[in-house]
Protein backbone atom coordinates (compact mmCIF):
# COMPACT_ATOMS: atom_id res chain seq x y z
CA UNK A 1 0.00 0.00 0.00
CA UNK A 2 1.34 3.08 -0.75
CA UNK A 3 0.31 6.63 1.14
CA UNK A 4 2.45 9.53 -0.41
CA UNK A 5 4.90 11.89 1.53
CA UNK A 6 3.56 15.07 2.39
CA UNK A 7 5.26 18.62 1.89
CA UNK A 8 4.28 20.15 5.22
CA UNK A 9 2.67 18.60 8.05
CA UNK A 10 3.15 16.13 10.30
CA UNK A 11 4.24 12.41 10.90
CA UNK A 12 3.57 10.53 14.11
CA UNK A 13 6.09 7.84 13.72
CA UNK A 14 6.86 4.57 15.71
CA UNK A 15 3.60 4.44 17.69
CA UNK A 16 2.79 0.98 19.26
CA UNK A 17 0.89 -0.91 17.36
CA UNK A 18 -2.94 -0.50 17.88
CA UNK A 19 -2.47 2.55 19.74
CA UNK A 20 -2.85 4.85 16.21
CA UNK A 21 -6.75 4.65 16.98
CA UNK A 22 -6.51 6.03 20.07
CA UNK A 23 -4.73 9.09 19.42
CA UNK A 24 -6.49 9.84 16.30
CA UNK A 25 -9.29 10.18 18.97
CA UNK A 26 -7.60 11.60 21.66
CA UNK A 27 -5.90 14.38 19.50
CA UNK A 28 -9.46 14.88 17.46
CA UNK A 29 -7.95 14.07 14.22
CA UNK A 30 -11.51 13.63 12.46
CA UNK A 31 -12.38 17.75 13.25
CA UNK A 32 -9.24 18.25 11.00
CA UNK A 33 -10.32 19.57 7.13
CA UNK A 34 -6.68 19.12 6.37
CA UNK A 35 -6.16 14.75 4.90
CA UNK A 36 -5.02 12.85 7.57
CA UNK A 37 -3.49 9.43 6.93
CA UNK A 38 -3.74 6.58 9.52
CA UNK A 39 -1.28 3.54 8.65
CA UNK A 40 -2.12 0.58 11.13
CA UNK A 41 0.59 -2.59 11.57
CA UNK A 42 3.22 -1.37 9.50
CA UNK A 43 6.91 -2.96 9.30
CA UNK A 44 9.44 -1.85 11.80
CA UNK A 45 12.67 -3.14 12.26
CA UNK A 46 12.81 -1.69 15.89
CA UNK A 47 9.08 -2.33 16.88
CA UNK A 48 8.55 -5.30 14.30
CA UNK A 49 4.44 -3.78 14.04
CA UNK A 50 3.59 0.36 14.60
CA UNK A 51 1.20 2.43 13.84
CA UNK A 52 1.77 5.74 12.11
CA UNK A 53 -0.40 8.80 11.23
CA UNK A 54 0.35 11.59 8.85
CA UNK A 55 -1.41 14.93 9.10
CA UNK A 56 -1.27 17.32 5.97
CA UNK A 57 -0.62 20.03 8.01
CA UNK A 58 1.23 21.38 10.93
CA UNK A 59 -1.28 21.60 14.01
CA UNK A 60 -0.54 22.28 17.63
CA UNK A 61 -0.56 18.72 19.30
CA UNK A 62 -1.38 18.34 22.67
CA UNK A 63 2.66 16.08 23.48
CA UNK A 64 1.30 15.41 27.13
CA UNK A 65 -1.78 13.38 25.95
CA UNK A 66 0.56 12.08 23.32
CA UNK A 67 3.24 10.83 25.25
CA UNK A 68 1.25 9.51 27.75
CA UNK A 69 -0.97 7.45 25.64
CA UNK A 70 2.13 6.58 23.45
CA UNK A 71 5.41 7.24 24.90
CA UNK A 72 6.79 5.71 21.94
CA UNK A 73 6.13 8.15 19.22
CA UNK A 74 8.18 10.31 17.64
CA UNK A 75 6.91 13.36 16.29
CA UNK A 76 8.26 14.47 13.21
CA UNK A 77 8.01 18.04 11.96
CA UNK A 78 7.88 18.41 7.96
CA UNK A 79 8.57 21.58 5.88
CA UNK A 80 9.33 21.50 2.51
CA UNK A 81 9.21 17.76 2.42
CA UNK A 82 12.29 17.74 4.93
CA UNK A 83 12.05 16.47 8.29
CA UNK A 84 12.55 20.26 9.92
CA UNK A 85 12.25 19.30 13.58
CA UNK A 86 11.88 15.55 15.61
CA UNK A 87 10.71 15.07 18.77
CA UNK A 88 11.10 12.37 20.55
CA UNK A 89 8.07 12.17 23.72
CA UNK A 90 8.05 10.59 27.23
CA UNK A 91 5.67 10.78 29.88
CA UNK A 92 4.35 14.17 30.74
CA UNK A 93 4.24 14.92 34.85
CA UNK A 94 0.26 15.87 34.79
CA UNK A 95 -2.26 14.91 32.83
CA UNK A 96 -5.63 16.12 32.43
CA UNK A 97 -8.80 14.87 31.51
CA UNK A 98 -7.53 11.58 30.01
CA UNK A 99 -7.47 9.07 33.03
CA UNK A 100 -10.93 8.86 34.68
CA UNK A 101 -10.02 8.03 38.99
CA UNK A 102 -11.50 4.58 39.38
CA UNK A 103 -11.90 4.96 43.48
CA UNK A 104 -15.45 5.22 44.37
CA UNK A 105 -14.28 7.08 47.51
CA UNK A 106 -12.71 9.99 45.31
CA UNK A 107 -14.02 13.59 45.41
CA UNK A 108 -13.84 13.16 41.44
CA UNK A 109 -16.79 10.43 41.90
CA UNK A 110 -19.17 13.54 43.24
CA UNK A 111 -17.60 16.74 42.57
CA UNK A 112 -19.11 18.69 39.23
CA UNK A 113 -17.11 20.46 37.04
CA UNK A 114 -13.62 19.00 38.69
CA UNK A 115 -10.87 17.92 35.79
CA UNK A 116 -9.09 14.34 36.28
CA UNK A 117 -6.20 15.30 36.77
CA UNK A 118 -3.12 12.85 37.29
CA UNK A 119 0.48 13.19 38.55
CA UNK A 120 3.45 11.03 37.30
CA UNK A 121 4.92 9.64 40.73
CA UNK A 122 7.08 6.70 38.99
CA UNK A 123 8.76 7.59 35.84
CA UNK A 124 10.43 4.20 35.41
CA UNK A 125 7.21 2.14 36.02
CA UNK A 126 5.25 4.83 34.66
CA UNK A 127 2.53 5.10 37.56
CA UNK A 128 0.26 7.98 37.52
CA UNK A 129 -1.60 9.00 40.56
CA UNK A 130 -5.16 11.07 40.63
CA UNK A 131 -3.95 14.12 42.89
CA UNK A 132 -7.00 14.31 44.50
CA UNK A 133 -6.92 10.78 46.61
CA UNK A 134 -3.54 9.02 44.80
CA UNK A 135 -5.25 6.26 43.92
CA UNK A 136 -2.99 4.60 41.26
CA UNK A 137 -3.96 4.89 37.67
CA UNK A 138 -5.62 2.08 36.05
CA UNK B 1 -1.80 31.79 52.04
CA UNK B 2 -0.93 28.57 53.27
CA UNK B 3 -3.01 25.18 53.68
CA UNK B 4 -2.12 22.11 55.46
CA UNK B 5 -3.66 19.06 53.50
CA UNK B 6 -0.76 16.36 53.51
CA UNK B 7 1.60 16.42 55.94
CA UNK B 8 4.68 15.97 54.09
CA UNK B 9 3.87 19.85 52.72
CA UNK B 10 5.24 20.87 56.18
CA UNK B 11 8.90 20.73 56.26
CA UNK B 12 10.92 18.44 58.83
CA UNK B 13 11.99 22.29 60.51
CA UNK B 14 7.90 23.38 60.26
CA UNK B 15 7.21 19.98 61.98
CA UNK B 16 10.03 20.77 65.02
CA UNK B 17 8.51 24.78 65.26
CA UNK B 18 4.33 23.48 65.38
CA UNK B 19 5.82 21.40 68.40
CA UNK B 20 8.04 23.70 69.74
CA UNK B 21 5.35 26.36 69.97
CA UNK B 22 2.72 23.57 71.20
CA UNK B 23 5.22 22.44 74.20
CA UNK B 24 5.29 26.46 74.61
CA UNK B 25 2.00 26.80 74.61
CA UNK B 26 1.48 23.58 77.51
CA UNK B 27 4.10 25.89 79.65
CA UNK B 28 2.57 29.03 79.25
CA UNK B 29 -1.36 28.90 78.48
CA UNK B 30 -1.72 32.34 79.08
CA UNK B 31 0.70 33.90 76.58
CA UNK B 32 -1.73 32.45 74.14
CA UNK B 33 -5.47 33.02 75.29
CA UNK B 34 -5.83 36.23 73.18
CA UNK B 35 -3.75 35.39 70.01
CA UNK B 36 -6.88 34.80 67.93
CA UNK B 37 -9.55 37.28 69.18
CA UNK B 38 -11.65 38.11 66.34
CA UNK B 39 -10.80 35.60 64.41
CA UNK B 40 -12.84 32.78 63.41
CA UNK B 41 -12.47 29.23 62.73
CA UNK B 42 -15.04 26.98 60.86
CA UNK B 43 -15.49 23.60 61.11
CA UNK B 44 -17.03 22.01 58.35
CA UNK B 45 -17.76 18.35 58.94
CA UNK B 46 -19.26 15.85 56.33
CA UNK B 47 -18.39 13.45 58.83
CA UNK B 48 -19.01 12.52 62.37
CA UNK B 49 -16.04 12.94 64.50
CA UNK B 50 -15.56 13.13 68.07
CA UNK B 51 -11.54 14.23 69.08
CA UNK B 52 -10.73 16.10 65.58
CA UNK B 53 -14.03 18.63 65.91
CA UNK B 54 -13.80 18.98 69.71
CA UNK B 55 -10.31 19.11 69.26
CA UNK B 56 -10.13 21.81 66.81
CA UNK B 57 -13.01 23.95 68.79
CA UNK B 58 -11.60 24.04 71.85
CA UNK B 59 -8.39 25.31 70.43
CA UNK B 60 -9.38 27.72 68.55
CA UNK B 61 -11.43 28.88 71.88
CA UNK B 62 -8.27 28.78 73.96
CA UNK B 63 -6.69 30.72 71.40
CA UNK B 64 -9.64 33.84 72.29
CA UNK B 65 -11.01 32.74 69.10
CA UNK B 66 -14.64 32.08 67.75
CA UNK B 67 -16.21 28.98 65.93
CA UNK B 68 -18.80 28.17 63.47
CA UNK B 69 -19.58 25.33 61.39
CA UNK B 70 -21.81 21.99 61.17
CA UNK B 71 -21.18 18.19 62.76
CA UNK B 72 -22.98 16.61 59.87
CA UNK B 73 -23.42 16.52 56.35
CA UNK B 74 -27.25 16.30 56.67
CA UNK B 75 -27.16 19.95 58.95
CA UNK B 76 -25.28 21.49 55.66
CA UNK B 77 -26.35 22.37 52.17
CA UNK B 78 -24.30 19.29 50.97
CA UNK B 79 -27.46 17.07 51.72
CA UNK B 80 -29.05 19.89 49.23
CA UNK B 81 -26.55 18.55 46.58
CA UNK B 82 -23.90 21.64 46.64
CA UNK B 83 -20.55 21.05 45.72
CA UNK B 84 -17.47 21.22 47.73
CA UNK B 85 -15.94 24.11 45.67
CA UNK B 86 -19.57 25.96 46.22
CA UNK B 87 -20.08 25.40 49.95
CA UNK B 88 -15.78 26.30 50.47
CA UNK B 89 -16.40 30.40 48.43
CA UNK B 90 -19.47 30.70 50.32
CA UNK B 91 -17.55 29.54 53.74
CA UNK B 92 -14.27 31.58 53.63
CA UNK B 93 -16.30 34.87 53.10
CA UNK B 94 -17.49 34.47 56.65
CA UNK B 95 -14.61 32.37 58.53
CA UNK B 96 -10.66 33.54 58.76
CA UNK B 97 -9.79 29.92 58.70
CA UNK B 98 -11.50 26.37 58.04
CA UNK B 99 -10.98 22.80 59.62
CA UNK B 100 -13.06 20.38 57.08
CA UNK B 101 -13.79 16.50 57.11
CA UNK B 102 -15.14 14.88 54.33
CA UNK B 103 -15.81 11.48 53.52
CA UNK B 104 -14.57 11.81 49.72
CA UNK B 105 -11.15 11.47 49.57
CA UNK B 106 -9.20 14.69 48.24
CA UNK B 107 -11.94 16.92 48.95
CA UNK B 108 -10.28 19.03 51.34
CA UNK B 109 -7.76 19.22 48.74
CA UNK B 110 -10.51 20.89 46.53
CA UNK B 111 -11.82 22.69 49.37
CA UNK B 112 -8.06 24.39 49.13
CA UNK B 113 -8.38 25.55 45.33
CA UNK B 114 -11.72 27.27 45.94
CA UNK B 115 -11.08 29.00 49.00
CA UNK B 116 -9.97 32.69 50.15
CA UNK B 117 -8.76 31.44 53.94
CA UNK B 118 -6.31 28.87 55.07
CA UNK B 119 -8.18 24.87 54.59
CA UNK B 120 -6.81 22.28 57.08
CA UNK B 121 -7.89 18.95 56.22
CA UNK B 122 -9.47 17.02 58.96
CA UNK B 123 -9.32 13.83 57.80
CA UNK B 124 -10.49 12.73 54.16
CA UNK B 125 -11.86 9.13 53.54
CA UNK B 126 -9.26 6.51 54.40
CA UNK B 127 -7.01 9.09 52.94
CA UNK B 128 -5.12 11.50 54.75
CA UNK B 129 -5.38 13.14 58.11
CA UNK B 130 -2.35 15.21 59.06
CA UNK B 131 -3.42 16.99 62.42
CA UNK B 132 -4.02 13.91 63.83
CA UNK B 133 0.01 12.84 62.24
CA UNK B 134 0.65 16.18 63.71
CA UNK B 135 -0.91 15.44 67.11
CA UNK B 136 1.45 11.64 67.18
CA UNK B 137 4.26 13.69 66.17
CA UNK B 138 4.24 15.98 69.29
CA UNK B 139 2.83 13.21 71.58
CA UNK B 140 6.47 11.18 70.56
CA UNK B 141 8.36 14.24 70.95
CA UNK B 142 7.20 14.59 74.66
CA UNK B 143 6.99 10.82 75.41
CA UNK B 144 9.78 9.63 73.77
CA UNK B 145 11.77 13.03 73.03
CA UNK B 146 13.02 12.27 69.79
CA UNK B 147 12.36 11.23 66.41
CA UNK B 148 15.03 9.65 65.22
CA UNK B 149 16.46 6.12 66.17
CA UNK B 150 13.00 4.82 67.27
CA UNK B 151 11.33 1.70 66.49
CA UNK B 152 7.42 2.13 65.85
CA UNK B 153 4.65 -0.74 65.27
CA UNK B 154 1.52 -0.11 63.38
CA UNK B 155 -0.84 -2.43 64.04
CA UNK B 156 -4.84 -3.01 62.96
CA UNK B 157 -6.03 -1.65 59.72
CA UNK B 158 -3.17 -0.50 57.82
CA UNK B 159 -4.73 -0.43 54.09
CA UNK B 160 -7.65 2.14 55.48
CA UNK B 161 -6.16 3.45 58.55
CA UNK B 162 -5.25 7.08 57.33
CA UNK B 163 -2.85 8.14 60.73
CA UNK B 164 -0.84 5.33 59.69
CA UNK B 165 -0.19 6.11 56.16
CA UNK B 166 0.37 9.90 57.19
CA UNK B 167 2.30 8.58 60.19
CA UNK B 168 4.62 6.29 58.44
CA UNK B 169 5.32 9.10 55.72
CA UNK B 170 6.12 11.69 58.42
CA UNK B 171 8.37 9.73 60.09
CA UNK B 172 10.41 8.41 56.69
CA UNK B 173 12.04 11.77 57.17
CA UNK B 174 14.09 10.83 60.05
CA UNK B 175 17.48 9.01 60.40
CA UNK B 176 17.25 5.68 61.47
CA UNK B 177 13.51 4.94 61.71
CA UNK B 178 12.36 1.13 61.64
CA UNK B 179 8.97 0.37 61.09
CA UNK B 180 6.87 -2.71 61.87
CA UNK B 181 3.90 -3.39 60.08
CA UNK B 182 1.07 -5.56 62.02
CA UNK B 183 -1.86 -6.40 60.37
CA UNK B 184 -4.33 -9.05 59.04
CA UNK B 185 -3.09 -10.15 54.95
CA UNK B 186 -6.60 -8.52 54.10
CA UNK B 187 -5.81 -4.75 55.99
CA UNK B 188 -1.99 -4.97 54.81
CA UNK B 189 -0.30 -1.37 54.59
CA UNK B 190 -0.70 -0.38 50.63
CA UNK B 191 2.33 -0.83 48.29
CA UNK B 192 2.97 2.18 47.05
CA UNK B 193 3.50 3.93 50.82
CA UNK B 194 6.01 1.20 51.01
CA UNK B 195 7.59 1.52 47.51
CA UNK B 196 7.23 5.11 46.65
CA UNK B 197 7.89 6.77 50.33
CA UNK B 198 9.78 4.83 52.61
CA UNK B 199 12.30 2.46 50.44
CA UNK B 200 13.40 5.66 48.65
CA UNK B 201 13.80 7.45 51.86
CA UNK B 202 15.67 3.68 52.86
CA UNK B 203 13.28 2.98 55.59
CA UNK B 204 13.74 -0.38 57.41
CA UNK B 205 10.33 -2.27 57.49
CA UNK B 206 9.05 -5.42 57.88
CA UNK B 207 5.72 -6.50 57.93
CA UNK B 208 3.85 -9.37 60.13
CA UNK B 209 0.70 -10.55 60.86
CA UNK B 210 2.12 -11.52 64.25
CA UNK B 211 1.98 -8.43 66.86
CA UNK B 212 4.21 -10.56 69.24
CA UNK B 213 7.12 -10.76 67.18
CA UNK B 214 8.29 -7.40 67.50
CA UNK B 215 6.51 -6.60 70.53
CA UNK B 216 10.22 -6.29 73.04
CA UNK B 217 11.65 -3.81 70.33
CA UNK B 218 9.04 -1.45 70.09
CA UNK B 219 9.73 2.30 71.46
CA UNK B 220 6.13 3.23 69.94
CA UNK B 221 3.38 0.46 69.38
CA UNK B 222 0.06 2.75 67.44
CA UNK B 223 -2.75 0.88 67.71
CA UNK B 224 -5.53 1.26 65.11
CA UNK B 225 -9.22 0.82 65.04
CA UNK B 226 -10.40 -1.13 62.34
CA UNK B 227 -13.14 1.04 60.68
CA UNK B 228 -16.75 -0.23 59.92
CA UNK B 229 -17.41 2.76 57.26
CA UNK B 230 -14.48 1.98 55.46
CA UNK B 231 -15.88 -1.46 53.98
CA UNK B 232 -18.33 -2.06 51.54
CA UNK B 233 -19.03 -5.36 53.07
CA UNK B 234 -20.12 -5.67 56.71
CA UNK B 235 -19.36 -9.53 56.53
CA UNK B 236 -15.16 -8.52 56.06
CA UNK B 237 -15.92 -6.19 58.27
CA UNK B 238 -16.92 -8.39 61.06
CA UNK B 239 -14.59 -10.99 60.42
CA UNK B 240 -11.53 -8.91 60.73
CA UNK B 241 -12.44 -6.56 63.34
CA UNK B 242 -11.24 -8.14 66.29
CA UNK B 243 -7.91 -9.50 64.57
CA UNK B 244 -5.70 -7.87 67.32
CA UNK B 245 -6.47 -6.94 70.97
CA UNK B 246 -3.79 -5.79 73.24
CA UNK B 247 -3.92 -6.45 76.82
CA UNK B 248 -2.41 -5.97 79.30
CA UNK B 249 -0.37 -9.26 79.00
CA UNK B 250 1.29 -8.08 76.00
CA UNK B 251 1.81 -4.97 77.13
CA UNK B 252 4.16 -6.32 79.50
CA UNK B 253 6.43 -7.72 76.74
CA UNK B 254 7.09 -4.42 75.85
CA UNK B 255 9.92 -1.91 77.15
CA UNK B 256 9.31 -0.28 80.54
CA UNK B 257 9.93 3.52 78.68
CA UNK B 258 7.87 2.36 75.67
CA UNK B 259 4.60 4.11 74.98
CA UNK B 260 1.36 2.84 73.33
CA UNK B 261 -0.84 5.29 71.34
CA UNK B 262 -4.37 5.00 69.53
CA UNK B 263 -5.19 7.31 67.76
CA UNK B 264 -9.23 6.77 68.99
CA UNK B 265 -11.79 6.24 69.21
CA UNK B 266 -11.08 2.43 70.18
CA UNK B 267 -13.73 -0.46 70.51
CA UNK B 268 -12.02 -3.33 70.93
CA UNK B 269 -8.60 -3.52 70.58
CA UNK B 270 -7.07 -2.31 73.73
CA UNK B 271 -8.09 -3.76 76.70
CA UNK B 272 -9.51 -1.20 79.04
CA UNK B 273 -7.28 -2.78 81.69
CA UNK B 274 -4.37 -1.18 79.69
CA UNK B 275 -5.35 2.39 80.74
CA UNK B 276 -4.04 2.00 84.25
CA UNK B 277 -0.05 1.08 82.19
CA UNK B 278 2.25 3.86 82.48
CA UNK B 279 3.10 2.97 78.62
CA UNK B 280 -0.72 3.65 77.94
CA UNK B 281 -0.51 7.19 75.99
CA UNK B 282 -3.53 7.97 73.87
CA UNK B 283 -5.37 9.86 76.51
CA UNK B 284 -2.68 12.10 76.66
CA UNK B 285 -2.10 11.87 73.07
CA UNK B 286 -5.96 13.14 72.65
CA UNK B 287 -5.22 15.89 74.55
CA UNK B 288 -2.00 16.79 72.98
CA UNK B 289 -4.19 16.93 69.66
CA UNK B 290 -5.78 20.33 71.22
CA UNK B 291 -1.82 22.16 71.85
CA UNK B 292 -1.12 21.04 68.19
CA UNK B 293 -4.11 22.34 66.41
CA UNK B 294 -3.51 25.64 68.53
CA UNK B 295 -0.09 25.94 67.34
CA UNK B 296 -1.25 24.91 63.29
CA UNK B 297 -3.66 28.01 63.63
CA UNK B 298 -1.44 30.39 64.80
CA UNK B 299 1.03 28.94 62.16
CA UNK B 300 -1.98 29.39 59.20
CA UNK B 301 -3.34 32.53 60.22
CA UNK B 302 0.69 33.95 60.42
CA UNK B 303 0.31 35.13 63.98
CA UNK B 304 3.19 34.85 65.93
Amino acid sequence: MIIGNITNGIVLDHIQAGKGMEIYEVLKLSELSCTVAMINNADSVKMGKKDIVKINEVIDLDLDILGYIAPTTTVNIIKDGKVEHRKRLQLPERVVDVITCKNPRCITSVERGLKQSFKLTNREKGTYRCIYCESEAK
Amino acid sequence: MRHLIDILELSVEEIDELVAVANDIIANPEKYQEKCRHKKLATLFFEPSTRTRLSFEAAMYELGGNVLGFSEAQSSSSAKGESVADTIKVVSSYADIIAMRHPKEGAPMVASMKSDVPVINAGDGGHNHPTQTLTDLLTINREIGHFDNITIGFCGDLKFGRTVHSLASALSRYENVKMIFISPEELRIPEHILKETLEPAGIEYVETTDLMQYMGELDVLYMTRVQKERFFNEADYIRLKDSYILDLEKVHCMKEDACVLHPLPRVNEIAIEVDEDPRAKYFIQAKCGKYIRMALILKLLEIK
